[in-house]
């Protein structure tokens, strides 16, 4: 039987990074095909390769056994393709009845004109909800007005006007309370009936078993395996996405374990940070684990002064400290390392001189001017230092490589010679040369003394580089192991866990519904 | 030894090319083109006293798109501008003449008249900055309010009357140095040192980082809230000096906003190249656009076009500048 939507040998690069690498992925009619894997492993950039966002370098696309090729989301679409981002694009001063109908609304003719037939809009706006088992909702209501899990409804009922065959779900359960997970996997079960191929991404691997037929696991771009539900476990699929061997890639070295240098006691932000409690040690390099959203960052920025903490200590080496501004957290000698460095960390249109003096303008200026023969040589000390690759401090930091340029971000910070460095996803979009080296970088920082809090989504690297694992889950701190400890299968598990809860629970629900 | 004169060789294509890639460059180059192109056809073009009117005419303009050139390079914009010279050059004309009528020595007179426009400026321009900066307001639905209030009060309170009867050596813009009128060598002057106080101050390191990346910016410590008040209170003063030249040009003042200053004000600052998205561009290439809309104006009358062609030349260069500093963003942006 030829398969629905077969995808074969499909590479994918951006700058600096292989996004994709050699991907297989096929789909039937009235599968529910989940697709799992770690953040970065190239799940989205797969789905927007499908939906015609990002088309593929290579490889091909085959629709029933027909080669296809979707240049735009318009030519997807126009194959059937639809796609529920976790940012749901519907219009907020529409009604229900036209986002559904958006750009193919019915028409009659008024005399010599084609005019909207607004009764048949409202009326198989309807239809096509009641065929959802969707008969609370009021076609004529502003999306606006409408709770998450109604929007997504909508956004369903509009795939399946353009009579979507393959329908891609992002997430789409991140955002929903328990009751609506449960109308959401019944709707997925409908949608099954219809024999819409349903393309299903989530991080709970529970919703894999409850809903899936078959799953696909893509690590770092590439194809893991592909099999059907029932012959796979969670731990084989927690093995399958995090499994890397964990080679030399990760070179720890070992330091000397000193003073705290940052403690932080019951501190609390609602609704990220919840009563978190740890310390950072000098020459010690903390990892902190956890699934996105899981509170990791929001933690970090509060002990940066980005947020202000609700209630709780932050202890810096041994003095109790208020941070209420990035400027003062730099002054104390704490550096934060931005996560997304297009957007927090780096000014790319100036020189990568000028972007490593920032956090440390002051130390250059003498009367309101910048000294700028000590922030040259001060520039060129960093870029030895890190290794940076450019011809000279004096390039403009958009024309550096993914990884060059997150060296930039990390020597901006290095320049303030802190005492903690808050590293948040130090190595995401880089490639495999320049994450060794940033690795190599923070080992020896820690020899040098610097407490490190690590933040990072990738659990080979949370494993390889850091002396203590603390992982976070739901804004709290669920888990804290020593190196020895912290397992693929431990921190895996104290990541996830509670994720399983909840997804059960919603199960439960589900199947007293069915009962009713 | 082949390959240093190699290397001396190519820094000298990469100096020459790098000045021709430039905005700063490319106006420059056009600028000596009209000339020596509009010279060949009508001679009379060239006469030293054409090219000093020239010159001297849009000088108030450039000193005004010196200020609104480090507004844009922060990412925001200020369309009061056209309004603040406005009003502050009828601040200027009516103290010159009530300070004389109470009986104030001349010197006095003169200097107060020259000096208050600059504080009224840098006090417009802190209120516009406060809303932007700590309000966190969009610049220009603040500059768009300033710039109502302004204008309407000017015709409340003056009501469109003319000012004469300035006091003697109040029209500095008339007076001559070493050859030059001043407005000439003010916009020289400024010009030059505004640039530099860009490229090597703390505030003008600051003002490049917020234009680029506001967020990254903060994040590194820089207080971009003051950071952003100094440069409004800056630009403030630079729209007074705009003003008094503005004010002394002639033997009477008009307390009127002259219609679409704004526009010809942040016309120059845009075709010099500043971006309108903010972090990049200099006040040498605002300046330099300045002078040529006015050469190209005055180019068309000796050439026998009809002047009222100026307006669409000047879109047109909008837009090419725009449209050039849009398609070298995303070329960067796909590397």
């Amino acid at each position: 039987m030829t398969a629905l939507l077969e995808l074969a040998n499909i590479s994918k690069s951006f700058p600096g990074v292989k996004a994709l690498e050699d991907v297989h992925f096929s789909t039937d009619a009235g599968q529910v095909h989940a697709l799992v894997g770690e953040n970065g492993a190239g799940k989205s950039t797969l789905i927007k390769v499908i939906s015609g966002v990002h088309p593929a370098d290579s490889g091909t696309i085959q629709m029933d056994g027909k080669a296809v090729k979707f240049r735009s989301p318009h030519e997807a679409q126009a194959h059937g393709i639809a796609t529920m981002y976790q940012e749901l694009s519907l219009y907020p001063e529409l009604t229900v009845a036209e986002n559904i109908f958006m750009g193919h609304a019915p028409m009659r003719k008024a005399g010599p004109a084609q005019v909207i037939d607004w009764g048949e809009m409202n009326r198989r706006a309807e239809e096509i909800l009641h065929s959802l088992n969707i008969h609370d909702m009021d076609v004529r209501r502003k999306v606006g007005a409408l709770n998450v899990g109604n929007r997504q409804r909508v956004e369903i009922a509009k795939a399946l006007s353009l009579d979507a065959k393959v329908l891609i779900m992002d997430e789409p359960t991140a955002a929903l309370t328990e009751s609506d997970v449960a109308k959401l996997f019944e709707i997925v079960r409908l949608l099954k009936e219809r024999g819409v191929a349903v393309i299903y991404i989530s991080h709970r691997l529970i919703e894999v078993f409850q809903l899936a037929d078959k799953v696909t696991v893509l690590r770092d771009g590439k194809f893991v395996d592909s099999k059907p539900v029932s012959e796979t476990d969670e731990d084989d699929l927690i093995h399958m996405m995090v499994g890397r061997t964990i080679t030399d890639l990760f070179p720890k070295l070992p330091s000397e374990v000193g003073e705290p240098v940052l403690e932080v006691k019951g501190l609390n932000r609602h609704p990220h940070t919840e009563d978190v409690n740890f310390t950072v040690r000098s020459g010690e390099i903390v990892g902190m684990a956890g699934l996105v959203g899981s509170g990791r960052s929001e933690t970090a920025q509060v002990i940066f002064g980005i947020l202000q903490p609700d209630s709780g200590e932050v202890l810096l080496q041994g003095q109790k400290v208020h941070i209420k501004s990035p400027t003062q957290a730099m002054k104390l000698g704490i550096a934060y390392v931005p996560e997304d460095r297009g957007t927090q960390g780096l000014v790319r249109e100036m020189k990568i001189r000028e972007n490593l003096s920032m956090a440390v303008l002051d130390t250059f200026t003498r009367f309101g001017f910048v000294i700028k023969r000590n922030e040259r040589k001060s520039g060129e000390e960093l870029i030895e230092q890190l290794n940076i690759m450019a011809t000279s401090g004096e390039q403009v930091v958009n024309k550096l490589s993914g990884g060059n340029q997150q060296k930039v971000v990390v020597g901006k910070w290095l320049a303030s010679k802190p005492k903690m460095l808050i590293v948040d996803e130090p190595t995401r979009g880089v490639d495999v040369g320049a994450k060794a080296e940033i690795h190599r970088l923070m080992s020896e920082l820690a020899q040098q003394g610097l407490g490190i809090l690590m933040i990072s989504s990738e659990l080979p690297e949370v494993l390889g580089m850091s002396d203590r694992v603390l992982v976070m889950r739901n804004s709290r701190l669920v888990g804290e192991f020593s190196r020895a400890e912290a397992t693929q299968q431990n921190v895996g598990a104290a990541m996830m866990s509670d994720q399983i809860a909840t997804a059960a629970e919603a199960v439960a629900a589900v199947a007293q519904g069915d009962d009713a | 030894m082949t390959a240093a004169a190699g290397v001396q060789h190519n820094r000298y294509w990469t100096n020459t090319k790098r000045l021709f890639g430039s905005q700063e460059g490319i106006l420059l180059l056009l600028l000596m083109l009209l000339i020596i192109g509009v010279g060949l056809y009508n001679p009379r073009f060239t006469t030293e006293r054409n090219l000093t009117d020239i010159f001297n005419a849009n000088a108030y303009i450039a000193v005004a798109a010196i200020g609104i050139s480090m507004v844009i390079i922060t990412g925001n914009i200020d369309i009061s501008v056209g309004a603040a010279i406005g009003v502050l050059v009828a601040l200027s004309g009516t103290l010159a003449v009530e300070l004389t009528a109470a009986g104030l020595p001349g010197p006095i007179v003169l200097l107060a008249a020259w000096i208050a426009p600059l504080f009224g400026g840098m006090l417009i321009s802190a209120i516009n900055g406060l809303f932007v900066a700590y309000l966190n307001i969009p610049a220009i639905v603040v500059t768009l309010g300033t710039f109502s209030i302004l204008k309407g009060g000017l015709i409340l309170i003056a009501g469109g009357s003319t000012i004469s009867a300035l006091p003697d050596g109040y029209s500095l813009a008339q007076q001559d140095l070493l050859g030059l009128p001043v407005p000439i060598w003010v916009m020289a002057v400024l010009t030059l040192v505004a640039f530099a106080w860009m490229r090597w101050s703390r505030t003008g390191r600051s003002q490049f980082a917020i234009g680029g990346n506001a967020e990254a910016a903060r994040l590194s410590g820089i207080d971009t809230r003051r950071q952003l008040m100094v440069t409004f209170i800056v630009a403030g003063m630079f729209y007074g000096i705009a003003a008094v030249m503005f004010a002394t040009q002639y033997n009477t003042i008009q307390t009127v906003v002259t219609p679409g200053l704004e526009l010809q004000v942040i016309t120059a600052s845009v075709v010099g190249g500043v971006s309108i998205l903010g972090g990049i561009g200099t006040v040498i290439g605002s300046t330099l656009a300045a002078i040529l809309i006015r050469t190209i104006g005055a180019a068309l009358v000796f050439v026998d076009i009809s002047p009222f062609w100026l307006r669409a030349i000047l879109g047109v260069l909008i837009l090419v500048t725009v449209l050039a500093d849009v398609v070298r963003r995303r070329r960067q942006e796909r590397m």
